[in-house]
């Protein structure tokens, strides 16, 4: 598969996660795991564009596609709007969250440009934040969309 | 949490499924999106010894005008299903379930008919397609058949589905002059529906489909009945879990279903316009 833009080949076990071979193939640690059961979205990378909760795909589903991490994002020391928004609006507490949240809200962007507060807050459903920090989260993508909050 | 080991199988056409389902049998599962069987086998609830993928046949991601019906390919994700123009013009219904499925990131791999397939009562999408009294295109070593919804789901997590079939295309008629309404009741954003009911009125018709209150995927029937015969949202939705085995859990009782089940339907009713 080719991840942020590099090929990456193994032989994998069908039932490695697509997770696990990003973190340990791949060695990208930026995708982080969380709850491992698809339901707090830390794990969120794009396949082929599109958010995916990483945990919950196999890798072997993944042969032949492209994936992108959080590592992917910036271009060198230039961050990506989106993780640019959530250094402006500190939308983040502890931080092991963040990877995903960055993930989904920019395929969240991609399929809705302009969103409302409702839409941006509907579509990080899949992401949860243990520090409760929501509010300046969905600022960051309200930022980054130029949508007024 | 990782899977029990398996082998895998990826099939690029549905005749190739069948064959390999054919030749594996009971030992295969097939995997569309995955965001049923993949959790199923973390959890190593489920731990097949063939994992045959479908989930690249694009000759089965579609939704078509068949003139009275809306043919959709079984696996044509979720999210295509939620904004597709035919979905939303024609059985808006369906794209109202489907929109509560999940997550976003579950909703770009999970399919329809893997959900359907799935058989689970707790799901979303059987209510609607229930209620808009979808039917089933089923294909094997045999060849084609087409099964109703009510007969397609035969009990908790078992559908008609024999093992070495397909689920190719569900078939949702379409119902002119409709009013319709999904109603999901749930603790947090993207939980399972406590309980659920997807509401369809026509001008003699009325379908209600419920989540999570038998041990599979069932119609109000009574409450159906009392609808054409002229009852009102008010009286009809007393009889919602009539004949109903709902279940008892850490998150709702029996009782507290079938209240749910009568609360839920009275507001779809009243949002049709009953």
């Amino acid at each position: 598969m080719t991840i942020n833009g590099t090929e990456v080949s193994a032989d994998v076990e069908p039932r490695t996660l697509l997770v696990h071979f990003i973190r340990e193939q791949a060695s990208l640690k930026g995708t982080n795991i969380g709850c491992d059961s698809s339901s707090c979205g830390a794990c969120t990378i794009h396949l082929n564009g599109e958010s995916v909760k990483s945990c919950t795909v196999l890798a072997v589903q993944a042969d032949d596609q492209e994936v992108t991490t959080i590592e992917g994002l910036a271009d060198g020391e230039t961050l990506h709007p989106m993780q640019e928004a959530f250094r402006d609006c500190h939308a983040l507490q502890c931080g092991y969250c963040t990877p995903g949240m960055v993930m989904a809200a920019i395929s969240l962007l991609d399929e809705v440009p302009t969103p409302t507060e409702l839409e941006v807050r509907e579509g990080l459903e899949g992401n949860l934040c243990r520090c409760t920090g929501y509010h300046n989260i969905v600022k960051a993508v309200l930022q980054a969309s130029g949508s007024k909050s | 949490m990782i899977p029990a080991a398996f082998d895998y199988q990826r099939a690029d056409s549905k005749e190739q499924a069948i064959s390999l389902l054919s030749e594996y049998g009971d030992e295969a599962k097939l995997l569309a999106g995955g965001h049923s069987l993949i959790p199923l086998m973390k959890y190593r609830l489920a731990a097949p010894g063939v994992v045959v993928d479908v989930g690249r046949i694009s000759e089965l991601s579609y939704v078509r005008d068949e003139g009275d019906y809306l043919a959709i390919g079984a696996l044509t994700c979720h999210r295509e299903i939620e904004i597709n123009d035919l979905v939303l013009a024609n059985t808006g219904l369906l794209a109202a379930a489907t929109k509560q499925v999940g997550d976003p990131q579950v909703r770009h791999r999970g399919t329809i008919g893997g959900a359907l397939a799935h058989g689970d009562p707790a799901s979303d999408i059987p209510s609607a397609v229930l209620a808009l009294r979808a039917s089933f295109i089923i294909e094997g070593p045999s060849g084609e058949r087409e099964v109703g919804a009510d007969d397609f789901f035969t009990g908790f997590l078992e559908t008609a589905l024999e093992p070495e079939e397909l689920l190719t295309e569900i078939r949702v008629p379409k119902v002119p002059n409709s009013t319709w309404s999904f109603q999901k009741f749930n603790r947090r954003a993207q939980d399972w529906a406590i309980v659920g009911a997807s509401v369809l009125i026509a001008d003699d018709q009325c379908g209600v489909g419920l989540v999570n209150m038998d041990s599979k995927p069932v119609r109000a029937s009574l409450l159906e009945d009392a609808i054409v015969s002229g009852a009102s949202a008010e009286e009809a939705s007393e009889l919602a879990a009539e004949g109903l085995e709902p279940p008892s859990d850490i998150n709702a009782s029996t009782e507290y279903r079938s209240h749910l089940a009568r609360v839920l339907t009275k507001r779809g009713l009243q949002e049709s316009g009953k």
